[in-house]
C-alpha cells in the first residue's frame, strides 16, 4: 500500500502487544512473582489499517481498555508498535523529530501540563520559548486563541483556583499555542459538566473549520462524537470493526426510528400492529418502532387514522446502539 | 541553541513565582538551610581543636573543603533536587507524555525545569568560605588557578548530576525508586571531608569507583594549587564518560518507557 499524497495519516496493521506478567494473590504468589515471572503477550491493538485526509475530524469509539488511546499514542510517537505502519505528514511519529513534533499536539483530559500553582499565563509563555516563539508571536496567538475559548482573567490566576472547565480551556490554549495542524485529544471533555463540554466541543469545530487543523478525538461522551466528528473509527477489543460515517453506522446499526405517539381517546394496540413494532403502549400513548423507508407514510396514516396530541420521532440513542454493537461483537 | 536559554530564563523564573506563592514555605527552607550550615562548620572545628589534622590537611585547607561540599550542596539543592527527584512523578503521572513531544531535549527537560531558590545563599556561603579559607591557608590564586578550580568544580558537578540522573531514569522500571536522594546525598557528604582523611582503601574507591574525591577534594586542591594536571585530564575524562553514560542510558529508558507505557 502506498500513498495518496491527499493522505495525512496513514496506519497500516499496525499492532501493539504488551508484555504482561500476572501475580497470584498471596505471599505465595509473591515470592513466585518474584523469582520465577511467568510472561505472557496482551495484544492491545491487532491488525488495524486506515487512512486519514487532511483537515477531517475523526472520533474514535470503543470501550474502556478496547485500545483507542494505544492507537492514539502510536500515532502521535509516544509508544513504539509491535508491527505496521504509522506514518504522520510523511513522518514516522516513534522518532519524535522535531519537524513533527511541532506539527502536532496531544491534550489529554485526564492530566495536566500547566503549573499547579502559577495562573496559566506563566505556562504559556515557557510552552512559546519552547516551541521558539517569539514573545510577540505568543501574545498575539494567546489573545486569539483566548478569544475563541472565551479566556479572559482567568489566564492571570493560579491553575489551582480555576474551575475544572476553565482549566481544560487553559490546556487545550497551552496544547494550540505552536498552530499544530494535527490535534489528538484522548478525553478532552473528561469530567467536564454539559456546558463545558459544548463550549471546547464548538471551540474544536470552529479551530477545525478556521485553521483546517485534523482532529483526531477519543471519548465516552456520545455527544462529543456527534457534534464534532463526521467520521468514526470504532475499535473493539483492539481490532477496527467499522470505518465510516457517523450517519450510516447509525443507521446500518439501526434501520428503525421510534415514533412516540401521543392520542386523545385511549385505543387497542392491536390498531397500530400494521404500523410497526410496538414497543410501548400504555393508556394514550405508543411508541413504535418504523422502519426509515416507511417512515412518512407510516406517519401520515398515523395522523389520518387516529384523533394525535402530539408526535415525536427520534432516532434511539446512538450510544445505546454502539453498546449493543460492541455486546453482539459483529462486524458490521 | 538561543531557544534553550531562554527556555531556562523562563523555567527558573515560573519556579521562582511558584515559591513565592507559599512564602512561609519559602522561609522555613531558608532557615533549615542555615542550620545546617552551622551545624557542618560546627562538626568540622571539632576536629580541629587541640591540633588535630585531618590527613595532612590544615584546619584552613579543610574549610576550603567544606566551602566546596557546602557549594555542591548549594547546588544540589537548587538544580539536582528540585528536578531528580520529580522525574518519579512525571511517570507516574503520566505527564511524562507531554514532555516527550516538546520539541526540546527531554533530558534538558527533566534536569532543568525546576530551579530551588533556597539553594542560592548555601552556594554563594560555600563559594565565600572556600576563597576566604583558601587565602588563610596562603595561597596566591593565579587566573590559572582560578581556571583549573572552576573546571574542577564542573568535573564534580557533572558527575554528581550523573550518577543522580542514572538512578532516577531507573524510575522509569520501578516506577517508585527507592530513595535515591539519601544514597547520593551519603555520598556527597562523604566528600565532606579531606579524601585522605580516609582509610587508604576508601580513598581508592572515593577516586575510582564512587568518585568523591573529584566533588569535593580536588576542586579544593585546585585552588589551593596543589591539583596535579594528569588528575585534572582523568576527572575530564570521567566526567564527560559519565554523562554521556546517562545520556545514552535515558534514551535507553525513553525505548522502553515507550514501548511499554500506556
Amino acid at each position: 500500500m502506498h500513498n495518496n499524497p491527499s493522505d495525512l495519516i496513514v496506519v497500516d496493521q499496525l499492532s501493539k502487544y504488551y508484555r504482561v506478567a500476572n501475580k497470584q494473590p498471596g505471599f505465595k504468589g509473591t515470592l513466585k512473582h518474584f523469582f520465577d515471572r511467568k510472561t505472557y503477550d496482551v495484544p492491545a491493538v491487532t491488525d488495524i489499517s486506515f487512512k486519514i485526509s487532511p483537515g477531517e475530524v475523526v472520533g474514535f469509539l470503543g470501550a474502556n481498555g478496547a485500545g483507542k488511546t494505544t492507537l492514539l499514542k502510536m500515532m502521535c510517537g509516544l509508544i513504539h508498535p509491535s508491527s505496521g505502519l504509522v506514518d504522520v505528514g510523511g513522518f514516522s511519529p516513534q522518532r519524535r523529530q522535531t519537524a513533527f513534533l511541532k506539527q502536532i499536539t496531544l491534550v489529554m483530559g485526564q492530566k495536566q501540563q500547566l503549573i499547579w500553582d502559577l495562573p496559566p499565563m506563566d505556562s504559556l509563555y515557557v510552552n512559546a520559548a519552547v516551541y521558539g516563539l517569539s514573545d510577540h508571536e505568543a501574545k498575539v496567538r494567546i489573545n486569539e486563541l483566548a478569544e475563541m475559548l472565551e479566556l479572559g482573567e482567568e489566564l492571570t490566576r493560579p491553575v489551582r483556583k480555576l474551575s475544572l472547565g476553565q482549566r481544560m480551556k487553559s490546556e487545550i490554549l497551552a496544547a494550540l499555542l505552536h498552530k499544530p495542524s494535527v490535534l489528538f485529544l484522548d478525553e478532552p471533555t473528561l469530567g467536564l459538566d454539559v456546558n463545558a463540554q459544548a463550549r471546547v466541543r464548538s471551540f474544536l469545530s470552529e479551530y477545525n473549520k478556521r485553521t483546517g487543523a485534523t482532529i483526531l478525538l477519543t471519548s465516552h461522551y456520545m455527544a462529543d462524537i456527534t457534534a464534532l466528528c463526521p467520521r468514526v473509527i470504532c475499535i473493539h477489543k483492539g481490532k477496527l470493526f467499522y470505518d465510516g460515517d457517523l450517519d450510516s453506522l447509525a443507521n446500518s446499526l439501526s434501520p428503525s426510528r421510534e415514533v412516540k405517539v401521543e392520542l386523545k381517546n385511549p385505543c387497542a394496540s392491536e390498531q397500530f400492529k400494521k404500523y410497526g413494532a410496538i414497543q410501548d403502549l400504555n393508556d394514550r400513548f405508543v411508541c413504535l418502532l418504523v422502519s426509515r423507508d416507511k417512515l412518512t407514510d407510516v406517519v401520515s396514516n398515523l395522523l389520518t387514522d387516529f384523533d394525535i396530541i402530539d408526535l415525536e420521532i427520534s432516532d434511539p440513542p446512538i450510544d445505546q446502539l454502539i453498546g449493543e454493537l460492541f455486546i453482539k461483537g459483529e462486524v458490521n | 541553541m538561543q531557544r534553550y536559554f531562554k527556555t531556562i530564563r523562563l523555567f527558573w523564573s515560573t519556579a521562582f513565582a511558584s515559591q513565592l506563592e507559599y512564602q512561609l514555605n519559602f522561609l522555613i527552607e531558608l532557615l533549615a538551610m542555615l542550620g545546617t550550615l552551622l551545624g557542618s562548620v560546627f562538626i568540622l572545628s571539632l576536629f580541629f581543636t587541640g591540633g588535630r589534622q585531618l590527613g595532612d590537611w590544615t584546619w584552613e585547607s579543610a574549610l576550603v573543603i567544606q566551602g566546596v561540599y557546602t557549594f555542591l550542596d548549594g547546588l544540589t539543592n537548587a538544580l539536582l533536587r528540585p528536578n531528580l527527584t520529580e522525574i518519579v512523578n512525571y511517570v507516574r503521572e503520566g505527564t511524562l507524555d507531554y514532555v516527550l513531544l516538546k520539541p526540546i531535549d527531554s533530558q534538558f527537560w527533566l534536569s532543568v525545569k525546576k530551579f530551588s531558590f533556597a539553594g542560592l545563599p548555601e552556594i554563594i556561603l560555600g563559594l565565600s568560605i572556600v576563597f576566604w579559607a583558601a587565602i588563610q591557608s596562603g595561597s596566591t590564586f593565579s587566573s590559572y588557578s582560578l581556571f583549573v578550580f572552576i573546571i574542577s568544580l564542573l568535573i564534580g558537578f557533572i558527575i554528581l548530576y550523573s550518577v543522580w540522573f542514572l538512578i532516577a531514569a531507573s524510575s522509569i522500571w520501578f516506577v517508585k525508586t527507592w530513595n535515591a536522594t539519601e544514597v547520593l546525598r551519603a555520598l556527597l557528604a562523604a566528600g565532606r571531608y579531606p579524601i585522605s582523611a580516609y582509610p587508604v582503601i576508601l580513598r581508592f574507591i572515593f577516586t575510582l569507583v564512587l568518585p568523591v574525591a573529584f566533588l569535593t577534594t580536588f576542586p579544593a586542591e585546585a585552588i589551593l594549587g596543589e591539583l596535579k594536571f594528569n588528575i585534572l585530564f582523568f576527572g575530564l575524562i570521567l566526567s564527560s564518560l559519565f554523562f554521556i553514560f546517562s545520556r545514552l542510558f535515558w534514551k535507553f529508558a525513553l525505548k522502553h518507557y515507550t514501548s511499554a507505557s500506556s
